[in-house]
């Protein structure tokens, strides 16, 4: 059983790596009159959660049928909560909870290759050889992350599936990828919390020798990941990480049993876990999208019910909680799949027009904004970017677009890549 | 420490016999920079001339110690063990370094060259993913063990791989094993889509499977040319073969005819569809234009005595074995792996959108390289020997702007740092910590997988995209810190590394120098020798635990986990 070790002795080793940080930029700047509302903040931290789509759903599917067209696939849409807004007849849950959420439906991205998509869509960037850009995580970790100075644990998790890095930010603002059932491997010390305090002083020793002689980043980025995983292995919060500690009548809101359920739906309650420790960003993956075949058997028997327990379970839960008005939830893929059924009877990769669903915080809900052409090939309305849905996103959370990065060459990045505000999504 | 018994290493005295013997070698060879190799001078004078331009002040060179364990770890895939070092730090032949290299790549670690080059081809060709029915790492794991032991010729290495047919997994009663068919063999989905982009990507540095998707809009002019390669895979096919059950025995990869979309095997056409739906045809031809012929048949000779058809993956072969994109593609990955950037980034994506940072250096080593007929090994011993790879990592103010992180072309005018692999993590503890190495090369392997695969990340994709949390994440941390493998490392068991240096006799302050040595090729320094001792008074009558506390500590720092 692992038992923390004395918190002086944390404080202890901390203050050696100190040193070592030092020689790094302080990696959150914070400001006295931050410091003393931190107790009123931690109440009020504002999160987000991204269920991420890996292989590209398809979202005419699930959020924009185009029901009697040649390319509208078999399934049927209802009505919803939200008034005038209809999805797909496999998403019977979501369907009560529209009134939490709203669809954009004019998205038009150009990136339809995997790889190329998943940066784009993370980032709000093309991919460039010559700078990686932050996650949405690695930006709303970074700053969000000085309003709960007591948080513990990583700023930045994503759930069974590995996000997009840092960046720029550094290795400090990377996600923290832990397994749908929250086991953290090699968390157990497994020796005297005091000796390990007097190998962590050793080590601090050797971290900052190598430190001083200047070889570049990569040696105090190394510090930095040490202190973080210090505080991580000391700290009472890693709880969060343990879903089935929740009564069972939650569990079973999302649909896990005795048996665990699917791992999206462990993803989305451990979400909601670690938004209320404080948590600035989670990300929970949902991957088996790319369906170049056989879509809608797969769709309607098995991606749709699991998907639309869980995250009606996830919008409800954060609701009732009142956690939702601080929290985001977008739902996103790379991109989404081709209005003409192929072959094999599949849709392949389609970038150009396509929905995203955001909600909480923010944004104003129950709307579905933007319109797509009778066959959904075209957006006939105003086309939104990746970096307009993360100029929204931060807007929601009450981040200001105004914030300018400074790449590590010295060029300042504003964030969002100008992405610009979709105002339909507010009030 | 030297009366200790290593089964990796010549027994000392014959070391020291081989350096003696190297250091009567002409002297003229290391009177100069480039140790008596042009192709060595030819990349110190390129460098230096970009030096020259961008107006830099390179780095002084590594420390012997430094430029010792930075070799080991490129060229075979893990840190020099104490004796190693001692023997490199010992000997003063101005051509030791050249010696070193020459053991490197010679038969004394033939195994050891092989297995660290399997592990990087191991991720190039089929990714890191272990659960792919279609791929069997075994298989492939054992072709590449055998083609980097006898260092068959680059061109031939490629041929291989492209052209492999047989069966993927080396099992009982299989007669046709080809473990070559690996790199092809989970890639044929959907008429080759994968096995064109990685052939295209990984054999010619060119990246094509953006344009691949009949619906992608915005590369419509090169949209022909990705299915003109991918016509050279349609006679290709992955075969699964069953055993009495259900169960897959293997993957068989063949040549078939291929009878086209249309209805002419003669005129074997696929068809691929544009964004507004319409479909266009196209046959095999090659990324500079050239075309084969149009023929499904495979080779064959008709009643009348007339020879028909082609074998239009074997075509594929010659075409890139002529290509000058082959050795510039390889140039740049091997570049990349020693130096830490290509001269392109990504590694895999030439042409005039990504201008390399040294075209000049990069045409001339990868014509120096056909010249050599595409040995790998003396493409390493080159970049190996060259000045900028043997430059220190510690930047100075002449070439601090020199910072490819900044998202500057590289000007290589100090050594940049970079994390260590899981794999060269994995042996070079085994080899810190003299663990017992005589496990069969595939058991071994297996077992490295089984703790690779903590650190893999799929992505849900059909494409099988995956990647890597051992890349200075918290994970990698708790694993050094409190995983089994560092456990293992530190353990203080009867003839481990920590009791035998505990009983090796002497003073503390040596028993602590091997440490440093073993893991860190370097003697503490007195605040660390102070921080040691510090430890030594903690564990007062517990002087084992102190070492290993120390051990602990060399193990999970920053200077040991980094290439510097």
């Amino acid at each position: 059983m692992f038992t923390p070790p004395a918190d002086m002795s944390r404080r202890h080793f901390m203050s050696h790596l100190a040193g070592a940080a030092a020689l790094a930029a302080p990696a959150t700047a914070f400001t006295n009159s931050i410091l003393a509302n931190a107790a009123d903040m931690k109440k009020r931290h504002k999160s987000a959660i991204v269920l991420w789509m890996g292989g590209g759903a398809s979202t005419m599917d699930i959020w924009d049928l185009k029901p009697g067209a040649a390319t509208g696939g078999p399934f049927k849409q209802i009505s919803t909560s939200a008034d005038g807004v209809a999805i797909c007849e496999h998403m019977p849950l979501m369907a009560r909870q529209m009134h939490h959420m709203s669809i954009v439906r004019s998205m038009s991205t150009r990136e339809a290759d995997h790889m190329r998509g998943r940066y784009y869509m993370h980032t709000g960037y093309v991919p460039n050889p010559n700078v990686e850009h932050p996650s949405y995580g690695a930006v709303i970790a970074h700053e969000l992350a000085e309003h709960v100075p007591d948080l513990e644990i990583p700023p930045f998790v994503s759930v069974g599936g590995g996000s997009v890095g840092p960046g720029f930010l550094g290795m400090s603002w990377a996600p923290f990828v832990v397994d749908s059932n929250g086991n953290i491997r090699n968390l157990d010390v497994g020796i005297d919390p005091a000796r390990m305090s007097q190998r962590l002083e050793m080590l601090a020793t050797i971290e900052r020798k190598f430190i001083s002689e200047k070889r570049g980043g990569v040696a105090e980025d190394h510090s930095k990941v040490l202190e973080k995983t210090v505080r991580l292995m000391t700290s009472k919060q890693m709880e969060a990480f343990k879903v089935m500690k929740e009564p069972k009548e939650v569990l079973d809101k999302y649909g896990i049993g005795e048996r665990g359920g699917s791992g999206f739906a462990r993803g989305c309650l451990m979400a909601r876990r670690l938004v209320e420790a404080g948590v600035p960003f989670v990300e929970v993956d949902l991957g088996g999208w790319d369906n170049h075949e056989n879509i809608f058997p797969t769709l309607a028997d098995r991606k749709l019910p699991e998907l639309d327990r869980a995250m009606s379970a996830l919008v409800a839960d954060l609701a009732d909680r009142g956690l939702l008005d601080d929290t985001a939830v977008i739902w996103m893929g790379e991109f989404s799949r081709t209005p003409n059924i192929n072959g094999n009877g599949g849709r392949d990769h389609w970038a150009r027009s396509w929905s995203v669903v955001v909600g909480g915080a923010g944004f104003k809900r129950g709307v579905a904004v933007g319109e797509t052409s009778s066959d959904g090939k075209e957006v006939v309305s105003e086309p939104y970017s990746s970096q307009d849905v993360m100029a929204s996103v931060l807007k929601s959370l009450g981040i200001s677009l105004e914030t300018t990065f400074t790449a590590k060459n010295g060029r300042p990045m504003k964030i969002a890549n100008s992405g610009k505000v979709i105002k339909e999504l507010f009030a | 420490m030297h009366q200790h018994q290593f089964f990796r290493v010549k027994p000392f005295a014959a070391l020291v016999g081989a350096v003696l013997v190297a250091a009567a070698a002409p002297a003229r060879a290391g009177s100069d920079e480039s140790f008596g190799i042009p192709q060595v001078r030819f990349i110190n004078e390129q460098v230096s001339a970009g030096w020259a331009d961008a107006d830099l002040e390179p780095a002084a060179a590594a420390t012997d110690g430094e430029w010792c364990r930075r070799v080991h770890l490129d060229v075979i895939g893990r840190v020099p063990s104490g004796e190693e070092l001692a023997a490199f730090l010992a000997d003063s032949s101005p051509t030791k370094k050249a010696d070193l290299v020459a053991r490197l790549l010679g038969d004394d670690f033939v195994d050891e060259y092989a297995r660290s080059w399997t592990d990087v081809w191991t991720t190039v060709l089929i990714g890191r993913d272990v659960e792919n029915e279609m791929v069997s790492r075994p298989g492939m794991r054992q072709w590449l063990r055998r083609a980097f032991s006898k260092n068959i010729p680059y061109d031939r290495f490629m041929e291989e791989l492209v052209t492999a047919t047989g069966a993927n997994t080396n099992k009982d009663g299989i007669e046709n094993f080809n473990g070559a068919t690996n790199f092809l063999s989970g890639k044929m989905e959907e008429g080759g889509v994968q096995a064109t982009a990685k052939t295209a990507q990984i054999f010619l540095g060119v990246q094509v499977q953006c344009t691949q998707c009949h619906n992608h809009p915005f590369n419509k002019g090169k949209q022909n040319q990705f299915w003109e390669m991918n016509a050279f895979f349609r006679q290709a096919r992955a075969l699964r073969r069953y055993e009495q059950t259900m169960d897959i025995q293997s993957i068989e990869m063949v040549d078939e005819d291929f009878a086209g979309e249309g209805s002419d095997p003669q005129q074997a056409e696929i068809f691929y569809e544009l964004r507004n739906g319409l479909k266009k045809v196209a046959f095999p031809v090659f990324v500079d234009g050239t075309e084969i012929p149009q023929s499904g048949y495979l080779p064959g000779t008709a009643a009348d005595g007339a020879a028909f058809g082609v074998n239009r993956r074997r075509e594929l072969a010659q075409l890139i074995k002529a290509s000058p994109l082959m050795p510039k593609a390889i140039v740049n990955r091997m570049w990349a792996h020693f130096l830490g950037y290509g001269f392109t980034k990504p590694i895999d994506d030439l042409g005039e959108h990504n201008p390399p940072s040294h075209p000049e250096l990069l045409d001339g080593l990868a014509d120096r390289f056909r010249e050599q007929s595409f040995d790998l090994k003396e493409l390493i011993r080159w970049i190996v020997l060259s000045k900028p790879y043997g430059l220190s990592s510690r930047v100075t103010k002449g070439n601090a702007k020199d910072d490819p992180t900044l998202g500057e072309k590289p000007k290589f005018s100090h050594f940049y740092l970079r994390q260590m692999r899981a794999e060269e993590l994995y042996e070079s503890l085994l080899t810190a910590t003299e663990a017992d190495r005589s496990r069969a090369a595939e058991v071994a392997a297996k077992k490295k997988d089984e703790w690779m695969r903590q650190f893999i990340i799929a992505f849900g994709t059909d494409e099988g995209d995956d990647a890597t949390t051992f890349n200075g994440s918290i994970a990698q941390v708790l694993m050094m810190f409190n995983g089994d493998l560092v456990k293992v490392a530190t353990s203080t068991g009867k003839g481990g590394l920590l009791d035998r240096v505990a009983e090796s006799g002497g003073k503390n302050a040596a028993k602590i120098d091997t440490l440093y040595l073993a893991a860190l090729a370097r003697k503490p320094v007195a605040k660390e020798v102070a921080a040691a001792n510090k430890l030594m008074q903690d564990r007062k009558g517990d002087p084992v635990g102190a070492l290993q506390d120390v051990w602990w500590a060399v193990l999970n720092s920053n200077e040991f986990i980094i290439n510097h």
